[in-house]
């Protein structure tokens, strides 16, 4: 015990611990990396008996609807608001519009959408699997000659892979309603111009596909972390808290760092 | 291996990294009896269980049901073998999101495609067997220890296996619950003609069920015999397990430097 004191002992400590933090990430990276093939490999049974992924898409995407389509709607009412009183003073508040939509489909929809969803079935997914793990019915299931992988993680990440392009275009189209009302029915933005302008200036293939894809990538990555932390939680109160919050920290990274990433390959000047 | 075995263990060791569990452990299980392995707790009881079932693989040492090598099975072969056999584990693991019914029912469906009203009918007999007929539409959540306890049983027994292991059948149950649970093992057993493993330290329960018992300590089988054999045994682990002494080849102390020694040392320290 009284080596501990002695200062090169510390420092020694100290490296040795900064090195099996990162041989621990590594090796958890890799981890994750072959569960990720392994429940693509496993999901067969997903499609094949097709209501075990539809209960999923209910549980997880269903019942996101509300939180989904209510920020939806108040995010669209505040960019009215801002966007209206930055574009008056450049007289050309009939944009108003385009602003509304371009920010929601391309940018605000997929992001915000995909952090909603892993805060409201993200935590959740982790939680179910996580306790599932911790009172052996995953074992339990394995024993019985059901693969825990296929029954019950991949028709969980399948769920919310489908689930969350369709959650993000409600979003939007939630926001751009929002918007509608505070521009047009509140402010007096000119109707014809609000929806003609929109319609003019968003552009399918560019606008809305790269929103798409976003949000295609932002499912993968929420239900992978989400189920990943579940599988591989501690079993025991605490491991499971710590993964509920890992779930949700490295979902918000993770949606961030790839919206960057996304958004650098499919920006075009002018 | 003969033929009369169900199970065959032979020199087994087996560790969770660098830490031994088993060591060298060797036991046959013969077909249609009901064997207990008892041994203090985390004498590595349930890893053999698991070693059994092929949930882990043996650092060394062999492990045969039914004749084949489970260790050396690829993943297709170890669930056919899996689907021979139940398995209780020690706090039931039932599906929570699903009713009793759906439980009992739920390898019945994964495994076969057997029409739903026949799965109703098999369902029905089975929670019958275990005295939970009339719980069938009840939630796990809804079920005292000891009823959770019956309907995992008769989860286990819904494939009617030919191997049925249980994992602490008898822990946390009042004396009622207990004695129901015993006698169910007993008689399933011998209903079904299947072989069973019980994995207990609950040894008055136990001499009164089973065929033979293995007794298990640091990893390695210590004493064995037919319930006459070990009451009356003169080995100081047996005893001391039998008449449940507190202290004895069993220490009361986990591993430690000695009390004094730990005690200077912190003032040494200064705090």
């Amino acid at each position: 015990m009284a080596d501990d004191a002695r200062p090169e002992n510390r420092i020694v400590a100290t490296l040795g611990h900064i090195g099996h933090r990162v041989v621990d990430g590594l090796l958890r990276l890799g981890f994750a990396t072959r569960f990720f093939l392994t429940v693509l490999l496993q999901s067969g049974q997903s499609f094949r008996r097709l209501h075990l992924t539809i209960r999923e898409i209910y549980f997880s995407g269903f019942q996101s609807l509300l939180i989904i389509l209510v920020s939806g709607l108040f995010i669209g009412m505040v960019l009215g608001m801002q966007g209206y009183e930055t574009l008056q003073r450049y007289g050309s508040a009939e944009a108003l519009g385009v602003l509304v939509a371009l920010s929601l489909v391309r940018e605000l929809g997929p992001v915000v959408a995909a952090l909603l969803f892993a805060s409201r079935a993200g935590s959740s997914i982790t939680a179910e699997i996580g306790l599932m793990k911790a009172t052996e019915q995953l074992t339990a299931m394995d024993m019985m000659a059901v693969n825990p992988i296929a029954r019950v993680v991949a028709p969980r990440f399948w769920g919310g892979v489908i689930s969350m392009p369709l959650l993000a275009a409600l979003f939007s189209a939630a926001g751009i309603l929002g918007g509608y009302l505070i521009g047009v029915v509140f402010i007096g933005v000119d109707e014809g111009a609000f929806w003609s302008q929109m319609q003019a200036s968003v552009d399918f293939r560019y606008d809305i596909w790269s929103g798409i894809v976003k949000s295609f990538v932002f499912g993968i990555a929420v239900s992978l972390i989400a189920v990943f932390e579940g599988y591989d939680a501690l079993p025991t109160a605490e491991g499971i808290s710590a993964s509920i919050k890992g779930t949700v920290v490295k979902s918000a990274l993770a949606i961030l760092a790839l919206d960057f990433v996304l958004t650098s390959f499919m920006f075009r000047e002018a | 291996m003969s033929a009369e075995n169900l199970v065959e263990i032979s020199s087994l060791d087996f560790a969770y990294e660098d830490r031994p569990i088993l060591d060298g452990i060797s036991l046959q299980i013969p077909r249609g009896k009901v064997v207990a392995i008892m041994g203090g707790s985390g004498c590595g009881k349930t890893t053999l269980l698991r070693l059994i079932g092929g949930q882990l693989k043996p650092s060394r040492g062999e492990i045969r049901v039914d004749g084949q090598s489970v260790p050396q099975l690829d993943d297709e072969e170890l669930y056919a073998l899996r689907r021979r056999m139940g398995m209780l584990f020690q706090f039931g693991a039932l599906f929570t999101d699903i009713s009793v019914y759906d439980n009992v029912a739920y390898q019945m469906r994964e495994h076969t495609d057997l029409p739903e009203e026949l799965i109703r009918d098999m369902v029905l007999m089975k929670l019958n067997a275990v005295g939970l007929r009339g719980a069938h539409g009840l939630m796990p959540a809804e079920l005292s220890g000891g009823m959770a306890r019956r309907v995992a049983l008769a989860r286990a027994i819904a494939l009617d296996p030919m191997l049925i292991m249980y994992d602490e059948p008898f822990a946390g149950l009042d004396p009622i619950s207990l004695g129901i649970i015993g006698q169910l093992i007993r008689r399933l057993n011998d209903a079904l003609g299947a072989t069973t493993i019980m994995v207990t330290h609950d040894i008055q329960e136990s001499l009164l069920i089973v065929d033979y018992i293995y007794f298990m300590s640091d990893g390695k089988v210590i004493a064995l015999g037919t319930p006459d054999e070990i009451r009356a045994s003169r080995h100081p682990f047996v005893h001391q397990f039998v008449h449940a002494e507190a202290d004895g080849p069993v220490p009361f102390h986990y591993p430690a430097a000695p009390l004094a020694q730990e005690l200077l040392a912190r003032h040494a320290h200064g705090g």
